[in-house]
């Protein structure tokens, strides 16, 4: 090969090609590939994962759960509960500004409350239970109930989309249906708009007079320290050019990198692979319940006898490492997670599934499955869904498009021969599902709930009971009694849960254990 | 001349018109829904709704069709679906990687090609011929992607003599800018290697056989100059005829190129709009690709006066 290197060195200098060294950077610049270029700036006009991340780098939240998914003050110094457990008094710490100087204010709080529940599905329910919410002074504020709930800690410290996060009342006073134009947050970093370019990269400068907590950092709460003084997030939409761009040098850091493209990265020995424990997902199959045959609950049950999660799993990860089959509904080591009433259930007992279908009265109706098939993390689920599908007695009409048709077309309410559809698949990140509330495909309110729209008042009774239940034994009680009732009335079914490593250069330390990969806390090291 | 250049300048508007049609109507009939792309996948159907309504999306196609064309005649192509930005200036930002990616392509290729193609007429069936030529059908045949990731393992991640992905402005340094193309210039460049060296050999070996070439040769004149300025400017013009095509089909070879190479050019924008189903934005970049490639042929029609005087319009 050096003799191949010589003539290869010699054509170029021949060529007169000028062959200069990578333009040296600044030792505090953290530069990452994130899972999607960031397009839209508003996380509570999306709920887009990568505009959630955005937030998290320039705002705060009141409320943060740590690594054990306890609650704990993030903006507030304190917070107190009435005896009576029907009001909440907030108090900001001391020394909190905003990105333009200006003090944050409890005006700025309520005002930011107000738009988020607006928007969250979990907010909305928690507003549903508030009598007022009113400034007390600058720094205390009070949330006043009609009836005691915990949905209060647990909306304002929820962790993923829409996350309540703090804004200017300025901002907050945006009508929540359209995107705010100013970015002005109070978090750790300072989005750098004069620098942001769709497509290519996306900037950040560590903010100054950010005043983090004392104590350590510890999932999304604790002492939020930005270690470095820029944070590019670069957009490199090819895969292996991320890990090119990793193993090089040319950036420091990858949020998702490819299951498939792992194996390359473990052999190179300047960068780390990180399992963070919280950044899982878990599988879903979704059926819509308007249409047949899934409108016949029984004919949906069958699918937990048809179906088992091994093989979905080994289809789209692949590896071991990084796969967990999981019947709990709400995941696997987490508060509320329980595998009650999955006896039996998926294990691809295809001659039980038969049965049901018989006892259901299935007529043959052919299931319109919808298959993504441009991300690779979805594409092999509807392949598996049909076979095993199939083994059990339905006959499955698989209908493969890119993942933007398919979000498209799951919102179509028409029969599936009229271009609606039975089924799809899809992923959620487990800060997503870790409840009643924020699980959307549990929302059983017919024309309210999530696309498949189920509408079981059963299932909506338990939700409200667990909305208005305060004392995690009793919570989780019901969310025992939620799982009984998915399994019976089938509005989805967990199919598995994988874990999203990070991958990130060797002198890059310090990587937060939370449910969204946040970039506080990380430093370079020489 | 001046005639038939206006002539062929209002001849563009029909086509444009065709154009616009065509994808306003294939995108509004594509079964995809930018409002629930926006609305992420947390959102409810109101909310998607909601959204659809805020850009205009619930209304009669003619009605959006008459909106979004009034705009366009007054210079105005709309404000992306999703980055907050007019799309004028989304494609002003991108438009310097993609014509600097344009001008060190078609560089390379016929700076190489040509010669190559001389070279191969002129050695017409020796070996070096068989090996131009098997590159030829070698560039053809190979999808740029796969040149792409080739050139990236040799000469980024096994001889790290070059970055692997990015772009930097010129205005930040034109050592950077260069070097930063390299790469993705050549891997763009095989394919127009192969055809205008293909092209050159062909149109070079009829001219070969004409008389006034055994003519000049007769009376002495040496074998560069019988090549370079009796054979070469007489085959000229198919090869213009390439080049100028080859310009054109670089709308297509610059997407893929941008997309392996990181470049923020158009390339990459209009993938990046299709993927978003973002309407304004594809709408706006097909009409300018197209407005480009008709003023290429335009181009090309007018050189062909300057290489053969008795081509007049």
């Amino acid at each position: 090969m050096n003799a191949l290197k010589r003539a290869i060195l010699a054509a170029a200098c021949t060529a007169g090609i000028a062959v200069a060294a990578t333009p040296a950077l600044a030792q505090t610049t953290l530069r990452t590939v994130m899972h999607s270029d960031l397009k839209i700036l508003d996380p509570i006009w999306t709920t887009a994962y990568i505009v959630r991340n955005h937030g998290y780098m320039i705002y705060d939240t009141l409320l943060a759960q740590d690594e054990k998914g306890d609650v704990k003050p993030q903006m507030v110094e304190k917070y107190e509960t009435s005896a009576d457990n029907k009001a909440y008094t907030f108090t900001l710490r001391e020394g909190l500004l905003w990105h333009d100087g200006k003090p944050v204010t409890s005006e700025d709080c309520i005002a930011s409350i107000k738009r988020w529940a607006v928007k969250d599905s979990l907010g909305q329910k928690m507003m549903t239970f508030v009598a007022s919410i009113d400034a007390v002074d600058a720094k205390t504020f009070t949330i006043k109930l009609k009836e005691p709930t915990g949905l209060v800690l647990l909306g304002l410290s929820k962790p993923s989309s829409n996350v309540p996060f703090m804004m200017p009342k300025r901002v907050a006073d945006t009508d929540p249906n359209k995107q705010i134009e100013d970015f002005t947050g109070s978090g750790p970093f300072v989005f750098v708009k004069d620098e942001w370019k769709p497509g290519d990269k996306t900037v950040y400068v560590k903010f100054d007079k950010y005043k983090p907590r004392a104590e350590p950092a510890s999932g999304l709460a604790g002492g939020k320290l930005a270690k470095v003084d820029r944070v590019e997030w670069r957009a490199i939409s090819d895969a292996q050019q991320a890990i090119n761009a990793l193993s090089k040098g040319e950036i420091d850091f990858i949020e998702q990198p490819s299951h498939d493209l792992l194996g390359t990265l473990k052999k190179d020995p300047n960068v780390n692979i990180v399992i963070s424990p919280m950044l899982k997902a878990q599988y879903v199959f979704r059926p819509n319940t308007l249409h047949k045959p899934f409108d016949n609950p029984k004919i949906r049950h069958a699918l937990w006898y048809a179906f088992n999660q091994e093989d979905f799993l080994m289809a789209t990860i692949g590896d071991e490492n990084y796969i967990k089959p999981c019947k709990a509904l709400f995941i696997c080591d987490t508060p509320l997670a329980t595998t009650k009433g999955m006896d039996g259930l998926l294990t691809s007992n295809a001659k039980k599934a038969q049965e049901l279908l018989k006892e259901a009265g299935y007529d043959g109706t052919p299931v319109v499955l919808m298959q993504s098939t441009d991300l690779k993390v979805l594409t092999n689920l509807a392949p598996v869904a049909k076979s095993l599908m199939e083994k059990a007695g339905f006959k499955v009409d698989m209908q493969s498009m890119d993942w933007q048709t398919l979000v498209a077309r799951r919102s179509k309410k028409d029969p599936p021969d009229a271009g609606g559809w039975n089924a799809f698949m899809t992923a959620w990140v487990i800060a997503d599902v870790m409840n009643p509330i924020s699980t959307a495909y549990v929302n059983a309110a017919c024309e309210k709930a999530s696309f498949g729209w189920p509408c079981d008042a059963q299932l909506e009774k338990l939700r409200d009971d667990f909305a208005r239940e305060t004392d995690p034994a009793k919570q989780k009680a019901i969310a025992e009694a939620v799982q009984l009732r998915v399994i019976e009335f089938t509005p989805e079914i967990p199919v598995g849960e994988y874990v999203s490593p990070v991958a990130m250069r060797k002198n890059v330390k310090g990587f937060l254990t939370a449910p969204v990969p946040v970039l506080w806390n990380l430093e370079i090291t020489k | 001349m001046y005639g038939y250049l206006f002539r062929r300048l209002l001849g563009t508007i029909p086509v444009m018109l065709v154009v616009a049609v065509f994808i306003f109507l294939m995108l509004r009939l594509t079964p995809s829904d930018p409002a629930a792309i926006i609305a992420g996948d947390n959102a409810t159907t109101e909310q998607v709704a909601k959204i659809r309504g805020q850009l205009g999306l619930d209304r009669p196609i003619v009605e959006q069709f008459v909106i979004w064309s009034g705009k366009v005649l007054s210079g105005d192509f709309g404000e992306s679906f999703f980055f907050k930005k007019t799309v004028a200036q989304l494609i002003g930002e991108r438009i310097e990687p993609t014509l600097s990616l344009a001008f060190f392509t078609i560089l390379i290729a016929v700076f190489v090609a040509v010669p190559l193609g001389v070279l191969a007429a002129h050695r017409h069936g020796s070996w070096i011929d068989r090996i131009v030529m098997g590159f030829s059908v070698l560039g053809f045949s190979v999808p740029v992607f796969v040149i792409g990731y080739l050139l990236i393992y040799l000469f980024a991640v096994y001889l790290d003599w070059l970055p692997v992905q990015g772009y930097q402005r010129i205005s930040e340094g034109v050592g950077g800018w260069v070097q930063r193309l390299i790469l993705p210039s050549v891997t763009l460049s095989v394919i127009y290697i192969a055809l205008i060296a293909r092209m050159t050999r062909t149109s070079l070996l009829e001219v070969l056989s004409e008389d006034y070439i055994r003519t000049a040769r007769a009376k002495g004149q040496i074998e560069r100059k019988v090549l370079f300025r009796h054979a070469l400017r007489n085959a000229a013009v198919p090869i213009v005829t390439v080049i100028g095509l080859g310009i054109a089909l670089l709308i297509g070879g610059v997407v893929v190129t941008e997309s392996v190479y990181t470049i923020p050019g158009l390339g990459r924008l209009t993938v990046d709009a299709v993927l978003a189903r973002d309407y304004p934005t594809i709408q706006a970049v097909i009409l300018l690709f197209s407005f480009v490639y008709v003023m290429i042929n335009l181009a090309v029609d007018m050189v062909y006066t300057v290489l053969d005087p008795r081509i007049r319009y």
